[in-house]
């Protein structure tokens, strides 16, 4: 019997990006509420201070960032004629799991999706014809200059560096002219750029390319953000993905929101409690709060006036399959809609490497980077190119750490001396251009619950079906072209070609840019969130992250899944609370 | 009629000066608040995370631990049956509400400064708290220093009661900063040097003192004092907020900033900064250069472990990481409060305007006594600094001192 809690206005589940954002923005409405997240504490000093920070056999190789997949994993398979089988490591993307989630470890390239990618189906239809057969790709249901002022308020929390490339409606040299209209430009200054970028830039302006500097979350000077909160410049020591910084100087909800957010008395974090379903009443039209257990297995139910999932996407689509929320998707029939259009990335490269020019990329950061936009979204025309969306293309300075990094040149060996001959000559002298090419999303790919394979607690695992596309072989064939044409004028001794084929592969680390599976929409019958990030089936039930994207577009989705979250906030605050219910009328 | 109309009459008078007290008294409460928080009493008299103002917080001296009480007005374990007068006596003669002596390790012989309307209003401020039951421990002293008589001597020798008075040749802010910081602040407490006895050093004023293995610094702020460089509004700043461009706060002072001085009105922190910085110091010797060798490991294990915060060059990152160059804790002859911090690491006090809790982490269980007397070496030699060198058996004697831990 589970023991009863006091009853909280607003239970989050999770306590990552959206869960510290939701937290700051309704305890400040006035409202009670109560964070629960399965992972630790976590904060700089303790879990990831300079002294410690930057040790590879420990955070990357041992996963001590991610979600545990001992206790709770997904199960994977390419389509329908294959039996999905349990991850037991992490590979193609890395899950975060406690306080700060995977906001923790991340790289802090902060973009903003393009205008058009929120209204894919409708402007691509218009420009191209009918969508492919089998593409489910639809609009987003808000509009990028509704959330203008929401990505503004995220890079001004973070101190985000960038250049503006769209002021006010006036293109400013030197930024990104595709983007959509700035209200203000970034806070802060684009880092400083090594000689890798400015290859990049001098081979791109060659070819008649606008590069601009990457917008980072590592900062480019000490920065002091509108909650007073502090961040600290960033040194370049390159561990900033699968790594907490040390230094102060990524922003994450520990250096953002957090120090503010943990002294207010009506916020609440319980740490190590898992949410296990979300309760309704017996109409099932309201969500009566959610149940949970501790590391001690006692179970808790906790009342709540709203629920908001702010777990990660994989994790929300499936406890609304848990809790019985909603039809889970399924394709033959086309019913169902949790679980549906799930999509990730589908990124590329190009090796450079120099003869006598040391590119140090040892000097890195998770954002420093140039970046060109002219084939991502629909900014060049897809007339006879067979695909639609597409990806930005960018020479990144991340890192050489010493046990990951090892480019080689083509024709290396694998193993042995050969290997490491090429390892050692090439390891400061060279860099690449990486293509981040958008997922559009088909009626194949999805999310369910997996019919063998359960967690810890006995619950079925969630199941990926997922493998690349037509639309996504096409463009990212295309995408690769074009940075090979940039890489070659880069000027270095040899380039090597690293092109995505073949069929979508777990393993090897691409990105951790999960989403779909609980997407919104226009209607209840097209999607399961509304435009407000709010529940059709269950009005007092939002859920926030990147499962709400109907397909993913050609950029990283923080900006915009924290742009979306203080949308559903705002839009909590202004006309839930006054007039609790349905906020789009079905 | 008559009657019931005079009745009334006489009810509203009645009520009128029921009003007009408790006007008073909300003024009272209030002045009583503020200096309760200027006096930063919650800082001794509340354990991390417990009760405020309900006391047992073990205050290690060098004569042993003693126990602050319970200040709340609970009956039995508090000051629940102490008068007005009684509250005044403590504060201002170091006499419990028994005549029994109170060791002065409770201020008294700042608080005796404060006038009786500063006196009773803190009283009536602490009248208003939720009486809080809770028995403090015995103290840990040694025979006969535990025999509360013995510190009639130490009175005889270094009290004398007596109220703040001041000095006319002096503007009216250098004398309300005297009085904040010689009274209520107390601050000599920690940041003047102590005899033998634990009385404050006489021509040590605010130079510097030791308490708790930490180096309090020289707060002295005119010619040659410890915060010479700090302009007034500097130490304003530092004060208001737990950082300026100079320094950070931490350990102890933190508490004083989180609980106090935060909350002080800007013209009394002005005051404080008038009043410091008309503190002249001595000139300091220079001290010993030291080898070349230390420097060269220093300067290397510096750029290693020190950088990516302080700098190369010692000037850190003002309001985020504190600069090395320049800096007092730094410079300060006694060195145990570098040696610690890069023992333990520390954290910067958090603030209503600087939230964040800012932390160097420790390097204790990274380099040994060697490296952390070279480190604290080159630290203390460089960009113009001349703190000295250290020792590692200063490190290893310090490293043992805080493996026995806090009481």
């Amino acid at each position: 019997m589970a023991k009863k809690l006091p009853p909280v206005d607003v239970v989050l589940v999770g306590f990552g990006w959206t869960g510290a954002i939701m937290a700051q923005e309704l305890t400040e409405a006035g409202l009670q509420v109560l964070a629960l997240e399965r992972g630790g504490w976590r904060d700089t000093p303790t879990h990831f201070p300079t002294t410690v920070a930057p040790d590879e056999l420990r955070f990357y190789w041992r996963h001590e960032m991610f979600q545990d997949t001992a206790r709770e994993t997904l199960t994977f398979r390419n389509n329908d004629s294959q039996t999905a089988l349990p991850m037991r490591r992490w590979g193609s993307f890395l899950p975060g799991s406690g306080v700060g989630g995977s906001g923790v470890h991340w790289n802090g390239q902060t973009f903003r999706f393009l205008p058009s990618d929120f209204v894919a189906a409708s402007h691509n239809t218009d420009r191209y014809g009918p969508l492919p057969e089998g593409m489910t790709v639809q609009d987003y249901g808000v509009t990028y200059d509704e959330l203008e002022t929401h990505f503004d308020r995220f890079e001004k929390l973070c101190g985000i560096g960038g250049k503006a490339g769209n002021l006010r409606g006036a293109l400013q040299a030197g930024g990104n002219p595709f983007e959509g209209r700035r209200s203000d430009d970034y806070p802060n200054p684009p880092m400083e750029m090594t000689f890798a970028q400015k290859q990049f830039g001098m081979a791109a302006r060659e070819l008649g390319l606008n590069p601009f500097p990457a917008p980072s979350a590592n900062m480019s000077r000490p920065y002091t953000n509108p909650l007073g909160v502090q961040l600290a410049p960033c040194t370049y020591c390159g561990f900033c993905e699968k790594y907490g910084c040390g230094n102060y100087s990524k922003a994450i909800p520990q250096t953002t929101i957090l120090p503010v957010l943990m002294g207010k008395h009506n916020f609440t974090l319980k740490t190590h409690n898992e949410v296990l379903e979300i309760t309704r009443d017996s109409s099932g039209r309201r969500a009566t709060g959610v149940t949970h257990v501790d590391v001690h297995g006692e179970v808790f139910e906790q009342p709540a006036e709203i629920v908001i999932l702010c777990a990660y996407p994989l994790q929300n689509a499936r406890l609304m399959m848990l809790s019985g929320i909603g039809r889970t998707y399924d394709p033959r029939s086309g019913e169902g809609l949790v679980g549906k259009n799930y999509c990730y990335q589908v990124v590329s490269s190009v090796d450079v490497f120099y003869e006598d020019r040391y590119t140090n990329q040892f000097v890195g950061a998770g954002a420093l980077g140039m970046v060109i936009d002219e084939y991502n979204g629909d900014n060049f025309d897809h007339a006879g190119l067979g695909f639609i969306g597409g990806g930005y293309l960018a020479c990144w300075t991340t890192n050489a750490r010493p046990i990951e990094t090892h480019r080689t040149p083509e024709g290396t060996p694998e193993w042995g001396a050969g290997w490491k001959k090429a390892v050692k000559e090439n390891f400061l002298k060279s860099t690449g251009v990486s293509t981040h090419g958008a997922s559009m999303a088909y009626a194949q790919n999805r999310l369910d619950l997996d019919p063998t394979y359960t967690d810890v607690y006995g619950r079925p695992l969630l199941r990926m079906t997922y493998d690349f596309t037509p639309n996504d072989r096409a463009m990212t064939a295309y995408l690769t072209e074009r940075a090979t044409e940039i890489a070659k004028r880069m000027g270095g001794r040899e380039i090597k070609v690293n092109a995505r084929e073949g069929a979508y592969d777990s393993m090897p680390y691409q990105t951790t840019h999960n989403t779909g599976g609980t997407i919104m929409g226009s209607t209840p019958a097209n999607s399961v969130v509304n435009r407000y990030l709010q529940s059709w089936d269950v009005p007092n039930l939002f859920v926030m992250g990147a499962g709400v994207f109907p397909q993913n577009a050609g950029y990283n989705p923080t900006g915009t899944v924290a742009a979306l979250t203080y949308w559903a906030a705002e839009a909590i605050k202004s006309r839930y609370l006054p007039d609790p219910g349905p906020m789009v009328r079905a | 009629m008559r009657k019931s109309a005079s009745f009334l009459v006489a009810g509203s008078a009645l009520l009128g000066a029921v009003e007009a007290a408790r006007a008073n008294d909300f003024a009272a409460v209030e002045r009583g608040r503020y200096l309760t928080q200027a006096g930063n009493c919650q800082g001794c008299h509340t354990p991390a995370g417990e009760e405020p103002f309900a006391g047992s917080r073990p205050l290690e001296t060098p004569f042993g631990v003693i126990y602050t009480p319970n200040i709340t007005f609970d009956t039995e374990t508090g000051l629940g049956r102490w008068t007005k007068d009684d509250f005044w006596r403590a504060m201002h003669e170091g006499k419990a509400k028994d005549g029994s002596q109170l060791y002065p390790a409770f201020p008294y012989p700042h608080f005796t400064k404060m006038p009786r309307e500063d006196v009773d209003a803190i009283y009536a401020y602490l009248a208003t708290l939720e009486p809080v039951r809770k028995k403090r421990p015995e103290n840990e002293l040694p025979f006969p220093l535990n025999w509360r008589f013995t510190v009639k001597g130490w009175n005889m020798t270094f009290f004398e009661p007596g109220v703040f008075r001041p000095d006319p040749e002096k503007s009216q802010a250098w004398n309300r900063g005297a009085y904040l910081v010689e009274g209520p602040g107390h601050c000599s407490g920690c940041h003047t040097e102590k005899n033998l006895l634990g009385a404050d050093k006489k021509g040590r004023h605010l130079a510097g003192g030791r308490l708790e293995n930490w180096s309090a610094p020289d707060i002295r702020a005119g010619r040659h004092g410890g915060l010479e460089k700090w302009s007034e509004e500097e130490i304003v700043e530092f004060l208001r907020t737990g950082r300026n461009a100079h320094s950070a706060a931490f350990s102890i002072m933190s508490e004083v900033i989180s609980y106090s001085t935060q909350h002080m009105a800007e013209a009394d922190l002005k005051a404080i900064a008038t009043y410091l910085k008309d503190l002249t110091g001595e000139e300091r010797a220079a001290p010993r250069k030291p080898a070349d060798a230390v420097m060269t490991a220093g300067a290397a294990i510096y750029l290693d472990n020190c950088t990516a915060c302080h700098v190369s060059d010692g000037s850190g990152v003002p309001r985020f990481f504190p600069p090395l160059a320049g800096s007092g804790k730094v410079n300060n002859p006694d060195p145990t409060t570098v040696i610690r911090v890069l023992l333990e690491g520390a954290r910067a006090v958090p603030t209503k305007t600087h939230p964040s809790p800012l932390t160097m982490p420790a390097f204790g269980w990274k380099l040994d006594d060697d490296e952390i007397a070279a480190v604290a070496t080159y630290v203390r030699s460089s960009w113009g600094n001349s703190g000295g060198a250290v020792e590692a058996d200063e490190v290893r004697k310090l490293r043992g001192l805080l493996a026995e831990g806090p009481p």
